[in-house]
């Protein structure tokens, strides 16, 4: 009997489909069918007013601003628990998650106690002139501190894969310890690294709970889209809720996409070289 | 392999037994009931709760089991309308259940006209809490503007009782004004200006104000007030105005629900129970201003007497809400960039 060269492809496919459609598909067209009926000038016109032009710059720049610190804090500490040994690791690998356990609002609430002019580490900041609880600073610092365990736990098992005689053999043809890094280790690294930038990312663009209580939620300074999404159901204007929604998952997918084809083609050029 | 095929079922069945409900609503020892309700109530009706299990039971013998949902006032509200199976709404605005009987005919729009006082069984008002010895010398609306004075009060398109915080503003700055809107508008503007932050819900500000330190002034519930100064001792004063609004927390049967569930008869009870003395008083020692005179008049906790307005001078919180809250409203406009 011939056979496909991979078992049971076509029920893999058929499953794989079926899994994404009624998981992620339908509720995202439930959304943007919801949105459907909006009035499209109304629409356009709230999208581009000052307010939610506001709202989109902050959770955008944020949501990246905090996804790239991510990146470099998260690939730093997946790099000192793979490649050291110190007592205590298996404790520190095990905090990394916390985050993603914490329920949001706890986070935020506990965020905007260290760092409130009377927090303990807001006191020491306000004194030095920063503030950052209820400032676009405080939305930043709590969308890290959300995304990154998704950056450690994609960054690190790569890193735990890589073969070290490649770095070996680096270092053997005269590479100096910092050039093995540039130029070996860190380009394996970059797919990884773009994957836990892009989760990171995606995490912060949709995040609510933990940043309404450290943001002070004021108008055209520190609001964000989320929060105009859930304004616009405790007015029960489902549609609207669902339009701004729509916005904001058109966008975030775009720059999601973005991500994808820069991992990509950055996994191609490994293969080839 | 097979030990372990063992445990494995061992293990399904033990969280099949944890996922598994609590004992099913209709149990044959008596009937329960779900008042779905909004946040600071938590004690009011868990204290309530337990006194009308036992009067239910000395009355008709039969035994009943009271369940409580707490929330933000507009998602419990929002939530009935998608399926949770009240039987009964106790919400923090008229507005809320509006919404219940308009966009889920769960029941009729008459409601309010189906238990006394506009069906809110007791009121409260908005006051202020202010740090300990009042050091911005605050004693009405017209102090909280200049001196640098910062406000704390929720966001009212997030918040039911920033609302209400709102609108006592609001109608403060119509009664300076001999009912100018322009001046009214103005004063709120002039408020907010000051608010340095604006937390999506009542809770959520009264902790930003009492924990945080941020802000001279809150802006806040009566009893979510009482309950500050009870947790605090010698931090904070509550300070109150001369002017003021009536906040009416209204309740109501869910009909349509009830009725699905057989407990017309037990919701309809359970509600009016709530203007009896017994409860009244309970509402009065959880910092609820009970409708009942001779109560009002005992109670342990001392009300302030305020000149108090009504959500009617707004012409009802269906206007209201559409004049003040909605996209584009007042409050909003406040926020228009420049």
């Amino acid at each position: 009997m011939a056979r496909d060269a991979i078992p049971g492809r076509s029920l893999a496919l058929g499953t794989t489909i079926a899994i994404v459609t009624v998981g992620v598909l339908v509720p995202l067209c439930v959304v943007a069918l919801t949105a459907a009926g909006t009035n499209g000038q109304a629409l356009v016109a709230m999208l581009l007013s000052a307010r939610a032009l506001a709202a989109f710059q902050l959770t955008f720049g944020a949501s990246l601003a905090a996804a790239v610190i991510d990146v470099l804090a998260g690939t730093y500490v997946a790099w000192i628990l793979v490649r050291y040994e110190f007592p205590g690791r298996p404790f520190l690998n095990a905090i990394v998650d916390v985050p993603l356990a914490l329920p949001t609002a706890v986070t935020g609430i506990a965020l905007a106690t260290l760092y409130s002019a009377h927090g303990f580490a807001g006191a020491f900041l306000e004194a030095h002139g920063l503030h950052v609880a209820y400032t676009p600073l405080g939305v930043g610092l709590a969308l890290t501190f959300v995304g990154f365990p998704f950056v450690v736990r994609t960054v690190q098992p790569v890193l735990a894969t890589l073969p070290s005689d490649l770095e070996e053999a680096a270092a053997s043809l005269g590479a100096g310890r910092l050039g093995t890094i540039a130029r070996v280790t860190l380009p394996l690294l970059v797919p990884s690294m773009l994957a836990g930038f892009a989760l990171a990312l995606a995490r912060a663009l949709g995040e609510y709970g933990s940043v309404i209580f450290i943001s002070g939620n004021m108008p055209l300074r520190t609001e964000i889209v989320p929060l105009l999404i859930v304004t616009r159901l405790e007015e029960y204007d489902y549609q609207g809720a669902a339009a701004i929604a729509t916005a904001l998952l058109l966008t975030s997918f775009a720059l999601l996409l973005a991500v994808n084809v820069l991992q990509r083609r950055f996994t191609l050029q490994k293969s080839r070289t | 392999m097979k030990r372990f095929g063992h445990s494995l079922g061992m293990l399904f069945a033990l969280l099949l037994l944890l996922a598994a409900p609590p004992a099913a609503r209709a149990d044959t020892a008596g009937a329960s009931l779900l008042n779905v309700s909004y946040d600071p109530t938590r004690e009011l009706y868990a204290a309530y709760n337990d006194l009308f299990e036992k009067w239910w039971q000395a009355k008709t013998g039969q035994s009943v089991r009271i369940e409580q949902s707490h929330g933000g006032s507009g998602a419990q509200a929002r939530a009935v309308i998608e399926g949770l199976q009240a039987d009964v709404v106790t919400l923090a605005l008229a507005y809320d259940i509006d919404a219940i009987s308009e966009k889920a005919q769960l029941l009729p729009a008459d409601w309010a006209t189906r238990f006394p006082h506009n069906a809110t069984p007791y009121t409260s008002t908005v006051v202020f809490l202010v740090r300990k010895g009042n050091p911005k010398h605050i004693s009405d609306w017209r102090d909280l503007l200049g001196n640098g004075t910062q406000i704390i009060t929720a966001n009212p398109k997030t918040s039911g009782g920033a609302r209400w915080n709102f609108l006592a503003a609001y109608s403060y700055g119509l009664r300076s004004s001999h009912n100018d809107d322009a001046q009214a508008r103005a004063y709120v503007a002039a408020l907010y200006k000051n608010v340095p932050v604006l937390d999506s819900g009542s809770r959520g500000a009264t902790t930003t104000f009492t924990e945080r330190g941020i802000g001279d002034v809150l802006l806040a519930w009566e009893n979510e007030a009482l309950l500050a100064l009870k947790e605090h001792p010698g931090q904070f004063e509550v300070v109150v105005p001369k002017t003021s609004i009536l906040a009416e927390p209204p309740v109501a049967v869910v009909d349509v629900n009830a009725q699905k569930h057989g407990t017309e008869k037990l919701a309809q009870a359970y509600l009016a129970y709530l203007y009896s003395p017994a409860a009244q008083k309970l509402a009065c020692e959880n910092g609820y201003r009970p409708r009942l005179i001779s109560v009002y008049a005992s109670c342990k906790t001392r009300f302030a007497q305020i000149d108090l307005v009504t959500i009617q001078s707004f012409g009802g919180w269906q206007a209201a809400q559409k004049r003040f809250f909605s996209d584009g409203g007042v409050f909003d406009q406040i926020y228009q960039a420049h």
